[in-house]
């Protein structure tokens, strides 16, 4: 089924109309009637012990109706079931500036505000912990002691084949240090949630969250209440890029403050507190070691990572592994050593930011290749294209790689951007550099370790003909509205606009387990083209009776359905589905969607499987001034395996909001701190570019046709941000000789850089030393060797 | 979402009654134009005036009168845009045209004044951030507090003067009008500044600014350069403004300015023995880089590393000069990122 | 005691309720408030017109964007009394008669909005600037939209959408023109 009517057009989202004309609802938008403002009251310390608090005055001023203290929700929480470390208000120690210690709900905003200061309270300040060595040298009260030591929140240790003789075997080895900058999401919408009581003893939060379905169940934990008593409504999301996929403390506030208050009540974040709730990049101390044969076949590569996690575990856990998980997923590693460090600090929680902890060792590797394939006589392009995976085959680390464009896509990067030509032979000043990855579609595993499937559709319709379709899938603008209604529409030969969307409403939708990991369009994807195919197969069998023709004659199209034989014939969409409701009852279908098993027979092997890998390649051209310090990014060329493009449109879209993201990172963007605060919580001084930043990106899209995609589609919201960053690092080398094992980098470390080499040193900025920490026992795993790939495509005609 | 705190708000329509307003209110008064400098501040608890003095409604404050050959004169209520849009202003006093053009964004400038960019609060970033995070900080000696967080030993503060036009004031020799209940002043536009982050202008807080008069633009050439590490939105973290008045060859009166630098901004007064009198040469536009370069002492409260902003000084002062000198094709100075 | 406008000198206590009278989208609207209430407060909160996004509210982001007079201003940065009897419009404003915008129509169709929050902003932010210059180069598309941020697009799309409004709104006044005039 090649010749579509949706898929692979370009055309406009299902939710345009109602976001250009200031219709679409976001969750600050909503006001209801009785309606009660919260605000929080934040610790002013970075590590502290709550002495005293007491809440009198803030109770007694006029217009606040209720005050919440970590007494009236004990409970813990936390996104993952094995860091159930957060209190949704601190019980008894704070572990950051911004930490949320109470909560007023008041008649204004600004009456809640000035009960929040009138909040006595006694803190004892502890030693606070506010980098990587600190929180593994520092003496004194830990932020949390579990089982790997002081302050660490998880240690991972994990060999694959034998890397020591693995290592024994190459002609050349090499070891790099780098060091990724913190940063974090910035979405324009600030947090907001609003939470009603309902007289028949339920709850209802509307929130901007990308993940209904954990802040669902983190509610029912903390509010002790059975989920069949909370509703949550997740509204559109104004940008989210992983930072708002945990279950936040404001959401369980204002379904507490709307439970004893019995009314309505919003919580709106300032834009100083949206950076308290961060959860974005953690900052990565790297080390790589790789060796290589002579012939430039790698033969074992071991990596190192430390990760700076803030005060709590958030997805922290998952993000340890994601660090070194698919390494492997690019490059051709026989053996392969991993080993992860992420340590608890006094600062907001690090968490998943658009590349989820793959963007930092994606950094590392790419330049660190550069200086290896340099060092043993190669071409770094080379180099790469001798060691990429292949399709359909396994890796050392148990990972299915099935569709695999990533050849092309290097190919097709160097030939639009003229690398060859260009790499070395600009003019002083100017320079080329190229990165490339893979990034998951979907995670294969849920949060919560269950047997269910991760999507689920379903669809019904009713005698106008309009198909509603049912889905807890939120958009968060990656478009997955219009991937839900573009992949029925296209089975039922209907237009996406024909189909009416219910969406994230837990109550009313069936599971997704949301927006995050680049999952929906895959797996909803899935789902709702194995619904449609069901609805149209019921409409089918009733049309093929009417028109006396087989069943896998009747075809849909246009919006009619007809003998495919005989296209000039058949009755309209409308008709069809009178024919098939006189004949069958109710029209309605459902579509599930469940990763296959895909984990290595390890523990630990639940980070990094998914069902199929999207691949970029990235060229840079940069200017560097070697005077000023200054590097401006003159031009992007990005080559991306999306599987297929079902909507070029959409697709272009995310590869170009995902080069932007990667090159604020690269080069302004940091979440940094100073004296125990964040050093700049404000739109202002955190550098996000401008329109005039942006330099001109050249999309290639790389169609691979995915066996289990959704009409063979992968994933293009996340990918295409990693290769950015080291093509950027490296093009900045080839310009004016700078090398940067660390980011982001900015005018005064590219001075400082040109300053060592004109002093004749190597000049090279980055970390220098690894903390000491000893990881546990490291635990062995034979790689999957001569494994046969098996899939499991889910629909006959895709 | 941020709000103002309350205030009363007092809308004359002349000079002489806003001076009255002022006057009447006392100390607890503050005059805002566009608002876009105060109006933040105010969000974030930075100002607590209980009388707001504004002047959208007095006409006479926006008119932009005089000749190149006489001097013009800018009306301290002009908008950032009109200011740069302004074809005299862009023939004759090409920087006073640029640094208004390359202020903050196109919507702040629809709204921001000139008089309200001369008079622009000196920023740190200890300081222009909202009221928990300074509570958190523990606040500083130019507002609620008693010390000062980037310099802790210092008795002063050392907010940095942010304006772009102020320092292209100074080169230019503006002379800056002033109307207070004792009468009208005229200020050299480097008298108008001290050199202090709290107290940092010397007109009274019953005074009001309401005009700036520009040199008779004969032989002038000017020009202003700006950094910043973003195209738009961002405040300077240096500012050259340049002015050389030209005979032929010869320069007959150079004046340069550093903005953002200091608590004010500085005049570069080696500028006029190094250039005047002479047809420059690239030495001599080296010798005022230098001694720019000694004058900056940046710190660490703005954007930028210091160590940058204080390199960037002599490239931005041999560019700045190699412009109005045009010495050399354009290709061959330092580049300006604005 | 609401008051309406306000005389020199009238100063009262500490906050202090005003009687708005404002042009919104072509309709009148009364209002009362209190004096320091901005506009994108007045006109969320108090007009029901949540068009009119925020992400910042001093200045920072231009999401909070709207036009008076015509003019691509900051309504977090505005107060209401200043603008009594100008004109306001906000994103609610720009479909005429149930027909979109040309430039809400480009953006709609090239995903121009892709989490739709800074997209009201954006779209009065062009349209100021195609009323100013119909046919923007890609330098002044950047120029005119520089203050506002998004954080979803990498803002190509945005641009590549303003060029295509200007191009059909460029067609619609050309046919306008070339249309045979039809006597009084
Ligand atoms: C995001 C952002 C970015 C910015 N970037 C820049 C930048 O790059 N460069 C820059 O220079 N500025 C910048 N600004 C500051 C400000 O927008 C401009 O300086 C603007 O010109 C201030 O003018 P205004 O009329 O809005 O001043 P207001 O805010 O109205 O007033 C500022 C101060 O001046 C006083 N004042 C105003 N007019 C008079 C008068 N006539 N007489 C006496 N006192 C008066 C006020 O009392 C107040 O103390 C930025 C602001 C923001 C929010
Ligand atoms: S320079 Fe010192 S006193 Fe002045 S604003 Fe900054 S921290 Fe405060
Ligand atoms: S809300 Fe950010 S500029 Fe107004
Ligand atoms: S579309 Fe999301 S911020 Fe612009």
């Amino acid at each position: 089924m090649t010749d579509f009517s949706v898929i692979g057009k370009p055309r406009g989202r299902v939710d345009g109309p109602a976001k250009v004309t200031g219709q679409a609802q976001f969750a600050d938008d909503l006001h209801l009637p009785g309606m009660l403002f919260a605000k929080l009251l934040r610790s002013p310390v970075p590590h502290g012990r709550i002495k005293a608090l007491d809440t009198s005055r803030a109770e007694a001023l006029s217009g606040v109706v209720a005050v919440l203290t970590g007494k009236d929700l004990p409970e813990k929480y936390g996104i993952l079931p094995v860091s159930q470390d957060e209190e949704a208000l601190c019980t008894e120690k704070v572990r950051y500036v911004g930490d949320p210690i109470a909560a007023v709900a008041a008649v204004d905003e600004d009456t809640a505000e000035r009960a929040t200061e009138l909040i006595a309270l006694e803190l004892e300040e502890l030693p606070s912990y506010m980098t990587i060595e600190e929180a593994l040298e520092k003496e004194g009260e830990p932020i949390e002691t579990l089982r790997f030591g002081p302050n660490v929140h998880k240690a991972v240790s994990l060999e694959f084949g034998d890397v020591e003789s693995a290592f024994a075997k190459a002609d050349h080895t090499r070891e790099d240090l780098f060091f990724y900058e913190g940063s974090t999401h910035l979405p324009m919408e600030q947090h907001a949630a609003v939470a009603r009581w309902e007289p028949e003893g339920k709850v209802t939060l509307w929130s901007s969250t990308q993940t209904p379905h954990y802040v669902h169940r983190a509610l029912a934990k903390v509010l002790g209440l059975p989920m069949n008593r909370i509703r949550v409504i997740a509204t559109p999301v104004g940008g989210g890029f992983g930072g708002k996929s945990d279950p936040f403390n404001h959401e369980i506030v204002v379904a507490k403050l709307a439970i004893v208050t019995g009314k309505p009540v919003k919580l709106t974040l300032t834009r100083e507190e949206v950076f308290y709730a961060h959860r974005g990049r953690h900052p990565t101390l790297m080390w790589v070691k790789t060796g290589v044969r002579k012939d430039g076949a790698i033969t074992a590569m071991h990596f190192r990572s430390f990760l700076d996690g803030g005060a709590y575990g958030s997805y922290g856990v998952v993000s340890t592994y994601y660090t070194g998980a698919l390494q492997t997923t690019t490059y051709k590693i026989p053996a392969y050593k991993f080993e992860g460090t992420r340590v608890y600090t006094n600062k907001p929680p690090c968490g998943p930011k658009r590349g989820h902890g793959t963007p930092q060792p994606r950094f590392a590797i790419e330049v660190h290749f550069e200086h290896l394939a340099r060092e043993l006589g190669m071409d770094p392009i080379d180099f790469r294209l001798k060691n990429l995976v292949e399709p359909f085959t396994y890796t050392a680390n148990w990972l299915r790689i099935t569709s695999c464009g990533l050849r092309e896509c290097v190919e097709k990067v160097l030939e639009a951007s003229g690398f060859r030509d260009k790499r070395g032979k600009l003019p002083e000043g100017r320079g080329v550099g190229f990165g490339l990855s893979a990034y998951m579609s979907g995670a294969s595993l849920p949060v919560y370790w269950n047997d269910m499937p991760h999507s689920e559709v379903q669809l019904k319709v009713d005698r106008s003909g309009t198909v509603a379709l049912f889905s807890g899938a939120i958009d968060i603008g990656q478009g997955s509205d219009q991937v839900l209604a573009a992949t029925t529409a296209e089975v039922l030969g209907l237009e996406p606009e024909d189909i009416h969307l219910i969406t994230a409403d837990t109550d009313l939708t069936p599971i997704d387990l949301g927006s995050y990991s680049s999952r929906v369009t895959f797996m909803a994807g899935n789902a709702a083209i194995q619904a449609a195919e069901r609805l149209r197969d019921q409409i089918a069998e009733a049309m093929a009776a009417k028109l006396d023709v087989p069943t896998d004659r009747v075809a849909f199209r246009n919006g009619r359905v007809m003998d495919a034989q005989r296209p000039e014939g058949g009755v309209s969409w409308e008709e069809a589905c009178a024919v098939a409701e006189a004949a069958q009852g109710n029209l309605m279908s459902r579509g599930a969607y469940k990763p296959p098993e895909l984990s290595g027979p390890y523990k630990g092997s639940g980070v990094g499987p998914s069902p199929a890998y999207s691949y970029s390649a990235c060229v840079a051209e940069v200017t560097a001034d070697p005077e000023s310090g200054v590097v401006e990014v003159d031009k992007v060329w990005i080559a991306h395996d999306v599987g297929r493009s079902l909507n070029p449109t959409l697709v272009h879209g995310q590869v170009e909001g995902s080069v932007y993201m990667g090159l604020g990172e690269v080069l302004l963007e940091e979440q940094v701190f100073r004296h125990g605060l964040h050093k700049i919580p404000s739109m202002l001084e955190y550098k996000s570019p401008t329109t005039k930043d942006m330099p001109p990106i050249e999309t290639i899209l790389v169609e691979t046709v995915d066996p289990e995609g959704p009409f063979g589609a992968k994933e293009c919201g996340q990918g295409p941000l990693l290769p950015v960053i080291p093509a950027v690092a490296n093009a900045v080398e080839d310009a004016i000789g700078a090398r940067f094992h660390e980011i982001p980098i900015t005018p005064e470390k590219v001075l400082s850089a040109m300053d060592k080499a004109a002093r004749g040193e190597e000049p090279l900025i980055g970390p220098t030393s690894l903390p000491d920490y000893h990881l546990g026992e490291v635990l062995r795993v034979d790689p999957p060797d001569g494994k046969k790939v098996e899939l499991f495509p889910m629909h006959e005609e895709t | 979402m941020l709000r103002l705190p309350p205030f009363a708000y007092v809308a004359p329509s002349s000079v002489e009654e806003v001076v009255e307003a002022l006057h009447t209110h006392g100390p607890d008064a503050m005059i805002v134009a566009g608002g876009t400098d105060l109006y933040p501040n105010m969000k974030r608890r930075q100002f607590e005036p209980k009388v707001l003095v504004g002047l959208a409604n007095v006409p006479e404050l926006r008119a932009i009168r005089g000749t190149p050959e006489a001097g013009l004169t800018v009306g301290a209520g002009a908008t950032l845009r009109e200011v740069s849009a302004h074809p005299v202003i862009q023939e004759h006093y090409y920087a006073v045209a640029k640094a208004a053009g390359l202020v903050s964004t196109t919507p702040l400038r629809n709204m921001g004044t000139i008089g309200g960019n001369l008079c622009v609060d000196p920023r740190c970033n200890y300081y222009d951030m909202p009221f928990p995070w300074r509570k958190a900080v523990g606040f500083c000696m130019k507002k609620d507090g008693d010390i000062c967080l980037v310099a802790p030993g210092s008795p002063r503060c050392w907010a940095l003067s942010s304006s772009d036009i102020a320092p292209v004031s100074l080169a230019l020799e503006a002379k800056l009008r002033l109307i207070g209940p004792q009468g009208t002043r005229a200020l050299e536009a480097n008298d108008f500044y001290r050199d202090d982050g709290i107290e940092y202008l010397t007109k009274e807080r019953d005074e009001i600014l309401t005009e700036i008069q520009l040199p008779p633009a004969k032989g002038l050439r000017t020009t202003y350069w700006k950094l910043r590490r973003r195209g738009s939105f961002d405040f300077p973290i240096l500012g050259v403004a340049a002015a050389l008045t030209m005979d032929d060859g010869t320069v007959t009166r150079a004046r340069l300015a550093l903005g953002a630098v200091a608590s004010r901004p500085e005049e570069v007064v080696e500028a006029r023995e190094f250039l005047e009198g002479k047809e420059p040469t690239e030495a001599d536009v080296h010798a005022v880089a230098e001694a720019a370069f000694e004058l900056a002492k940046p710190l660490d409260n703005a954007d930028g590393h210091f160590y940058w902003r204080k390199r960037m000084v002599r490239p931005y002062v041999q560019g700045a000069l190699k412009e109005l000198l045009r010495m050399g094709p354009p290709e061959s100075w330092p580049r300006e990122y604005n | 005691m609401a008051k309406r406008g306000l005389g020199k000198g009238r100063v009262k206590g500490e906050s202090q309720d005003i009687w708005l009278r404002l042009m919104v989208n072509g309709r009148r609207c009364d209002v009362v408030a209190p004096v320091q209430k901005t506009l994108l407060e007045v006109l969320r909160e108090d007009l029901g017109l949540t068009g009119t996004k925020h992400g910042c509210e001093l200045g920072e982001c231009g999401t909070c964007g709207i036009l008076v007079n015509d003019l691509f201003v900051l309504s977090c940065l505005t107060l209401p009394v200043d603008i009594q009897g100008k004109e306001v419009t906000t994103v609610e404003g720009l479909a005429h008669n149930g027909k979109l915008h040309p430039l809400q129509q480009a953006f709609s169709e090239l995903g121009a909005a892709q989490c739709g929050y800074c997209t009201p902003g954006f779209l009065m932010a062009a349209k100021a600037l195609l009323d100013t210059d119909p046919s923007p180069t890609r330098e002044a598309i950047q120029d005119g939209l520089s203050g506002n941020l998004c954080r979803c697009t990498g803002y190509l799309k945005i641009f590549e959408a303003v060029e295509l409004a200007a191009d059909r709104m460029g067609a619609e006044r050309r046919k306008a023109a070339t249309a045979p005039q039809v006597a009084p």
